[in-house]
């Protein structure tokens, strides 16, 4: 038993802290949030240079090999920097053809991808569904020994920039579309986190080949799905950690009454409370990472744990720490909103807390009530 | 990083696994706390016999010397199985640790042996009535007598006073110095005409706790630990060897009760189906599902750090209030699945289970005030964890 992060783990978190420190200054992240895609190739170039869109990809395929926890110790710090950057979306698509494509498919764009030469993005959701995973509606229609796709996916993160979709159909099958194909239109869609892009795709008769259709079944893509919740999870708790800092700063400094604001018990237990959230977020996220990597059978349960939690901490401690700024917190001068933003974003996409805390009442009631193992 | 037991670690859950299973006398008595402390003495004889009482104390004075995690795999183990608690719990964890770590030679060869058998119970004379939060303002006064000390004073939540030999007790032993620098520790006699200890019934009618007056109680000068004007440190040790072996033990408990929360609501009606097909009941049993895995696995990091740095730190408290927090909450439910029925106690023919929840619901009211309050954690996690600046 030893929970704690390896010599390893620890050089991946202080190289990822100082280079994403060094990028991403308050007035970067401006630029950036004003920006056409909300995010520079130059910086895609030097994050696929330290290997990090294939870190935690297979080696055999060009990747760095390593596991859910270095990536979650990754995440955290993209959270903690609020990183603008397509690694998410990509890193999810590459979990995707890493766990589920077929050796073909793996050559010619996962091998791509994890060098971060090509990038890819998930297109799962369809416009008019709720958006929950699973369930999804776009038929994949059989034409020749092919397929033609049509509809809108919604809710496609960096699809203006990514190289290829993974196209999610019903039934449960996913289909790698390029960008450039025929019939497929990307138009942007503002959403609240500017430091992250949304876009809706159509899809008009866009043909896929045989190839190019993953071989896996629906349930095979739940651990990518849940691999994919912890590095979120991660991201959402290294922005709980960040804002947390930051209200404790604050409270230091800011005079009122004569004495700083944190002597006051309104607001440094309001700090504490952070603290307890934000290290509670973490223990989720490195538990469910740990599971990914060592103990598989408890990852679904363990994935939902850390999703359900970080999703309500990623947003609270930001919101928190805007009331501990009070005035200067909410306004759009000051960083926080940047954070709030990308946390109530994190919070609401791949199963938010209140369909993940469903699926946890779902397995502890049949544990609870399941005879005892002899 | 990795959450397994080794296979040291998990050969030796089992051995505690089967000795527990195969020693475990059953639930305790419920005719009255005398057959209950008799239980208990009973079964910490069955536990130092094996060599499980105290199991944390180096095997030079009769522990058994266990690694931090083989002590919170014995805890969490006992706390699952629901093993009854030792009779000197207080003994254990913290007298023995105490002698050991401040005592002279002459005390570990008198004190030591008869905790281990529970011959000798302890308690603890630390509250006093204006004196909760802010122990070091305590007022109980010893004054020097030849080689004596004279006790004058009261002491308040003192838990199984009624049944002790002993007593920890911390006195102002100089009303000059600084408030933390005035106390001085003391092993004090129970049984003499000066010291009457008065039970104080609680909110559950129970008589866990008790009052306790010295009127010039003596106390003879070989019976200071660690030195006089040291009471404060040797406290705060104690203290700390109180809230370190908790954790685990506490896990376990919160992982039963949970699993009877979820049994509960399967069999509660609501709303045509069970309060376990519920959306509202489920969203909250999940929650406080989530939570006590962030304790369990919160409990993990520190014991990690405390490992790597040889000493708890303050984040200990965290894990005391979400305790508190999540035992409260999962009471506060499952009176809220009875719907009507939590009225009923124990003994009424329509109660469920026998009123079990509302002992809980009742006894957990304290869990946010005993061994540090949830405010005082709050200030202590403020000033000492995140570095915010004090009030006082």
């Amino acid at each position: 038993m030893y929970f704690d992060l390896t010599d390893e783990q620890q050089a991946i978190k202080s190289t990822a802290h100082d280079f994403l420190a060094a990028r991403y200054k308050s007035e970067r992240i401006r630029e950036l949030a004003a920006s056409e895609h909300g995010f520079e190739q130059s910086d895609w170039d030097e994050m696929a240079e330290l290997g990090w869109p294939g870190l935690a990809l297979p080696e055999e395929w060009g990747g760095q090999g390593l596991g859910i926890v270095d990536l979650a110790v990754l995440f955290e710090e993209m959270g903690y920097a609020l990183a603008p950057s397509p690694l998410l979306s990509t890193t999810i698509a590459g979990l995707a053809l890493a766990l589920c494509g077929s050796d073909d498919q793996r050559e010619r764009f996962l091998r791509p991808l994890a060098t971060g030469e090509k990038r890819g993005a998930p297109a799962l959701w369809d416009a008019d569904s709720p958006a929950t995973p699973g369930g999804f509606t776009m038929e994949a229609k059989a034409d020749g020994d092919g397929t033609v796709l049509d509809g809108e996916k919604v809710l496609a993160v960096d699809a203006a920039t990514a190289d290829f979709f993974l196209v999610g159909t019903a039934g449960g099958k996913r289909h790698l579309v390029d960008r450039g194909a025929d019939g497929v239109t990307v138009t942007a869609e503002p959403s609240i986190d500017l430091t992250r892009r949304l876009y809706s795709v159509r899809f008009d008769g866009v043909r896929v080949a045989p190839e190019d259709t993953l071989p896996a079944e629906e349930p095979e893509y739940f651990p990518v799905f849940f691999r994919a919740c912890v590095a979120i999870a991660a991201e959402s708790t290294g922005i709980a950690q960040r804002t947390m800092e930051m209200a404790v700063e604050y409270a230091k400094d800011r005079q009122q009454f004569g004495r700083p604001i944190g002597a006051y018990q309104a607001v440094s237990h309001r700090c504490a409370q952070m603290l307890l959230e934000t290290e509670n977020a973490r223990s989720a996220v490195y538990g469910a990472a740990w599971a990914a990597d060592a103990e598989p059978d408890s990852l679904p349960l363990a994935a939902s744990m850390a999703k359900a939690y970080a999703s309500d901490a990623g947003w609270r401690v930001p919101d928190a720490s805007i009331q501990v700024h009070g005035g200067i917190g909410f306004t759009w001068e000051h960083d926080l909103h940047f954070f709030l933003k990308r946390g109530k974003a994190n919070a609401a996409t791949l199963g938010d807390a209140r369909w993940h805390r469903d699926r946890v009442a779902d397995r502890v009631l049949a544990e609870a009530t399941a005879p005892a193992p002899a | 990083m990795d959450l397994s037991l080794s296979p040291s670690e998990l050969e030796f859950r089992d051995e505690v696994r089967t000795w527990l299973e195969e020693n475990h006398p059953g639930p305790e008595p419920e005719s009255g706390l005398e057959e209950v402390m008799a239980f208990r003495r009973e079964w910490q004889g069955k536990l130092h016999e094996a060599g499980w009482a105290g199991i944390s104390w180096p095997k030079e004075y009769g522990g058994r010397g266990a690694t931090l995690i083989e002590q919170a795999i014995f805890v969490g183990e006992s706390a699952r199985q629901e093993a009854p608690s030792p009779a000197n719990v207080l003994g254990l964890a913290m007298g023995g640790p105490v002698v050991i770590a401040h005592g002279t030679d002459e005390q570990k060869q008198r004190y030591l042996e008869p905790i281990l058998t529970a011959e000798e119970i302890w308690c603890q004379g630390f509250s006093e009535p204006e004196s909760g939060s802010d122990l070091a303002s305590l007022k109980t006064r010893a004054v020097k007598d030849g080689d004596e000390w004279v006790v004058t004073g009261q002491k308040v939540w003192t838990t199984f006073a009624q049944y002790a030999k002993w007593c920890m007790l911390v006195a102002r032993t100089d009303p000059e110095a600084p408030k933390h620098k005035g106390l001085t520790y003391f092993l004090m006699d129970m049984d003499q005409p000066g010291v009457e200890a008065k039970p104080l019934v609680q909110i559950t009618g129970e008589g866990e706790f008790n009052e306790v007056f010295m009127e010039e109680a003596r106390i003879p000068d070989a019976n200071v630990v660690g030195g006089v004007g040291n009471g404060w440190s040797v406290a705060i040790t104690t203290l700390m060897n109180e809230r370190a072996g908790l954790a685990f033990g506490a896990i376990s408990q919160i992982s039963n009760n949970l699993k009877r929360l979820c049994q509960l609501a399967e069999e509660t009606r609501c709303n045509g189906g069970t309060a376990a097909e519920d959306p509202v009941m489920r969203q909250r049993i999940a929650q406080l599902h989530i939570e006590a895995e962030t304790m369990r696995l919160n409990a993990y990091r520190g014991l990690t750090k405390t490992m790597q740095s040889g000493i708890p730190g303050p984040e200990g408290s965290l894990g005391k209030w979400q305790w508190a927090d999540i035992n409260q909450r999962i009471a506060e439910l499952a009176l809220e699945i009875e719907g009507a029925y939590a009225q009923l106690d124990r003994g009424a023919e329509h109660a469920v289970s026998n009123g079990a929840w509302q002992y809980s619901f009742l006894r957990s009211r304290a869990n946010s005030i005993e061994g540090g309050t949830t405010d005082i954690l709050k200030n202590i996690i403020a000033e000492r964890v995140l570095g915010l600046p004090r009030l006082r």
